[in-house]
C-alpha cells in the first residue's frame, strides 16, 4: 500500500482567547500583534489532526506549512509536538502585507517544492483574516479538487469521503486524492501537544525558505502581488430604528408591504 | 536580560492550560464537595505528560526542566490548587527517585511514575511536625540483610494514591541518622492509614502512612544509609518549595481573573463597580502581587535549570507567592462582597486553598530562617 504523504497549511494567530485585548494601528491599519501572544489558529489545529490521523491508519507523512515571520518557529514546533513529521517556515520580508490570492502563491509553491503528495489539509478559516479563501485558492494553483468546511472525514476505498457544511445542510462527498480539504470545528478532536512531544520538537530541524528558494519574483508576492488593497478598516455601527405602524392589523400590513417594497427588500 | 519563556515553555504552558481546562475543571466541583482526588486524572496527566516534566525521555519523561514544571503545575492550580499540589508532590518522588536511586530503581519506579500507573510522594512529616527532621521517630532497624520499618508519618499529600512512595526514616543519630527507601505498598505491614480533611485542597488526598514490622531489602533504600536527611532537604528545597509556589501562582492568576470578571460584571450606583477607585486599587494590588511573584518564582527555577546554587530562591519564591496568594485571594474576595462568601464563586475556594499552601513545604517563618541565614552569612 502506498505511503501518504499530507501537508498541513497554518497560521499563527493572535489568541483568540485574549481577542479584546487586540488593537488596530491607526496609521497602518494592521493588527498590533505583539499585544496578544500568536497561537496556532485554532482550526488549523483540526487539520493537524486529521493529517495525523491518517497517517496513523494508512501509515506515511505529516508536514506543516506556515507563511508567517521568523517567530512562527514556536508555532511550528508546536505542530511538531503534536506529531507532524517535518515543518517548514516560509519566510521572507517581501511576502509582508500578502493578502489571500499572494500567500496562495506562496503556499503553493512550497507545496510544489515538497513533491510528491495526496492530500493537504487547512483550517476552513483563519480566525484573524477570517476569508476562508486561502485553502480553496491553493487547491485552484495546484489544479486539484477542494472540499470545503469539513466536518466529518473518513478514509474508503476510493479517497476520503467528507460530509461537508453547506449553506441551510451538508452534503456528502467522496474524492480519490491529490486533493485539498479544509476543516472545521467539529471535524475532530485535535490532541495536545504532550510534554514528550515537545521535547523531541527541541531537537527537530524546522526547514526555512524564502522566495528566492521557491523561485518566486517580488511582483508574485506580499503588497506588491496582491490585487485587493485595503483602503480602510472601521467598526461598523449597529443600530436599530423602530417604529409602530398604527391602524387596524390589515392598514398596518399593507404599510408594512410598501415600506418593505420602498426599501427594496421584497420585490 | 530576557523575561521571556522559551518557545518549549511557552508551549507546555499552552498544553497545560487546555489541559487543565478541558480534563480538570469538569472535575473541581465534585472534588469540593466529596474531598476526593478523582484516580482517572492519573493516567490522563500521564497521558499528555504532566508527570515526567523532570524525568529523562530514557525513563519515559520529557526532562523539560523546572521552569517548564513550574508553568505546567501554575496552570493546573489554576483551576485546580488540589490537583496542583497533587501534581508537584509527585515531581519531589520522580526528582528524589532521579537524585538519589540506583539505575535498578530508576527504571523501576520512573516509568511507571511517568506514566501514571500510580502517583509519588516524598514522606517526611510525622506528628512531630515537618521542619524537625531529626526529631522524627519512625526507624528503620538493620535485620538480616534487611530493614523492618516501624512508625507513622502523617499530612502525607498523595498517601493513598501512591504507590511507591519514598520514606525518610531513622536509621541512627543525628544527621547522618536519617535514610531515605522506596517501599512498595503491597509490602506486608505497610498501610494507609487516616484520610485528613482539609479546609481547602480538599480534592488533593492527604493522610498517614503506617509501617509496622514492615520489613524491605537493602535494595530498596534510596542513596545511601545516611543519607537520608540530605535527600529530603534537597527534594523539599528544590521542588517541594517551587512546587508549592507554582500552586500559589496558579491561585494568584485565577484570583486576579475573578476579581477582575467580578468588577466588570457587578453593577452599583447604574455602573459597574470596576469604575470604583476602591475597588480599582484591589484590583492593582491583585496584578501586582501576581506579577511580582512569578518573577522571584522563575528566577528561582531559571537557577536551577542553570545547575546553579538556587535553594534560598526556592524557598524566597515560597514564601512571596504563598503569602501574596493569601493576600490577594482576601482581596479579590473584598471585591466580592457578600457574594464571596457563597459557594458558588470560586473565589471563597481560592482562598481557602491559599490559606493552606502556606504551610505545606515549610511554613513562612521556617522559610524566613532560612533566607535569614543567607543573608547573615
Amino acid at each position: 500500500m502506498k505511503k501518504l504523504h499530507s501537508i498541513v497549511c497554518m497560521k499563527p494567530v493572535p489568541d483568540p482567547s485574549r481577542f479584546d485585548k487586540l488593537k488596530l494601528d491607526p496609521a497602518t491599519l494592521l493588527l498590533c500583534r505583539d499585544q496578544v501572544p500568536p497561537v496556532v489558529n485554532p482550526l488549523d489545529r483540526n487539520a493537524i489532526e486529521a493529517a495525523l490521523t491518517l497517517r496513523e491508519s494508512r501509515g506515511g507523512s505529516v508536514s506543516v506549512l506556515t507563511m508567517a515571520a521568523p517567530s512562527a518557529d514556536e508555532q511550528l514546533r508546536e505542530a511538531l509536538a503534536m506529531g507532524c513529521d517535518r515543518a517548514v517556515l516560509l519566510t521572507d520580508r517581501a511576502f509582508a502585507g500578502a493578502d489571500t490570492l499572494a500567500t496562495a502563491r506562496v503556499l503553493h509553491a512550497a507545496i510544489r517544492k515538497l513533491g510528491r503528495f495526496d492530500f493537504v489539509f487547512c483550517g476552513a478559516w483563519s480566525a484573524d483574516g477570517s476569508t476562508g479563501q486561502v485553502g480553496p485558492q491553493v487547491a485552484e494553483l495546484l489544479g486539484i479538487p477542494d472540499l470545503t468546511r469539513v466536518f466529518q472525514l473518513e478514509l474508503g476505498r476510493g479517497g476520503l469521503r467528507a460530509h461537508c457544511r453547506i449553506e441551510g445542510g451538508s452534503a456528502v462527498y467522496e474524492c480519490a486524492p491529490p486533493m485539498l480539504v479544509t476543516l472545521d470545528k467539529e471535524a475532530n478532536v485535535p490532541r495536545y501537544a504532550g510534554m514528550v512531544g515537545i521535547r523531541k520538537a527541541l531537537q527537530r530541524e524546522v526547514s526555512v525558505w524564502n522566495a528566492k528558494s521557491l523561485k518566486l519574483s517580488p511582483k508574485e508576492v506580499g503588497l506588491e502581488g496582491s490585487p485587493t488593497k485595503m483602503l480602510n478598516v472601521y467598526t461598523s455601527p449597529v443600530g436599530r430604528k423602530g417604529e409602530i405602524l398604527q391602524g387596524t392589523p390589515a392598514e398596518a400590513g399593507k404599510k408594512l408591504l410598501a415600506q418593505l417594497r420602498k426599501a427594496k427588500a421584497i420585490a | 536580560m530576557d523575561f521571556d519563556f522559551p518557545n518549549p515553555v511557552k508551549i507546555v504552558k499552552r498544553t497545560a492550560r487546555e489541559f487543565a481546562e478541558g480534563a480538570i475543571a469538569p472535575l473541581v466541583e465534585k472534588m469540593e464537595t466529596g474531598g476526593e482526588f478523582p484516580k482517572a486524572l492519573i493516567r490522563k496527566m500521564g497521558d499528555v505528560g504532566l508527570l515526567g516534566l523532570l524525568v529523562p525521555r530514557n525513563y519515559g519523561g520529557s526532562a523539560l526542566g523546572y521552569l517548564a514544571r513550574t508553568v505546567a503545575v501554575q496552570e493546573v492550580s489554576r483551576v485546580s490548587p488540589a490537583v496542583g499540589i497533587a501534581l508537584q508532590v509527585h515531581h519531589m518522588q520522580t526528582a528524589a527517585v532521579l537524585d538519589w536511586g540506583s539505575k535498578t530503581q530508576k527504571e523501576k519506579y520512573l516509568p511507571a511514575l511517568c506514566r501514571g500507573e500510580y502517583l509519588g510522594t516524598v514522606a517526611v512529616t510525622e506528628p512531630t511536625g515537618g521542619s524537625d527532621l531529626l526529631g522524627m521517630a519512625s526507624t528503620a532497624k538493620a535485620e538480616k540483610g534487611d530493614y523492618v520499618l516501624n512508625g507513622r508519618k502523617c499530612f502525607i499529600t498523595n498517601a493513598h494514591l501512591c504507590g511507591a512512595p519514598v520514606i525518610v526514616v531513622k536509621t541512627g543519630e543525628g544527621s547522618r541518622g536519617l535514610s531515605a527507601f522506596i517501599v512498595d505498598k503491597a509490602t506486608r505491614g505497610f498501610s494507609a492509614g487516616r484520610e485528613e480533611h482539609k479546609m481547602g485542597l480538599r480534592g488533593a488526598n492527604t493522610g498517614e502512612l503506617i509501617f509496622k514490622n514492615c520489613r524491605v531489602r537493602a535494595g530498596n533504600l534510596l542513596g545511601d544509609e545516611g543519607e537520608g536527611m540530605k535527600a529530603a532537604l534537597k527534594t523539599i528545597s528544590e521542588v517541594g518549595r517551587p512546587g508549592m509556589a507554582a500552586v500559589a501562582l496558579g491561585i494568584l492568576e485565577a484570583a486576579l481573573e475573578e476579581g477582575v470578571k467580578f468588577a466588570k460584571g457587578r453593577t452599583l450606583y447604574g455602573k459597574p463597580i470596576s469604575n470604583l477607585q476602591a475597588i480599582q486599587w484591589h484590583i492593582a494590588d491583585i496584578y501586582t502581587e501576581a506579577e511580582t511573584a512569578k518573577l522571584v518564582c522563575y528566577r528561582a527555577c531559571w537557577l536551577k535549570d542553570q545547575g546553579r546554587e538556587c535553594a534560598t530562591d526556592m524557598v524566597m519564591g515560597k514564601v512571596v507567592a504563598t503569602e501574596a496568594a493569601c493576600r490577594a485571594t482576601r482581596k479579590a474576595l473584598d471585591i466580592h462582597g457578600g457574594c464571596g462568601s457563597m459557594l458558588e464563586f470560586p473565589i471563597q475556594r481560592l482562598w481557602r486553598d491559599a490559606m493552606v499552601c502556606v504551610s505545606a513545604g515549610g511554613t513562612t517563618e521556617i522559610g524566613k530562617l532560612v533566607m535569614s541565614r543567607a543573608a547573615l552569612s
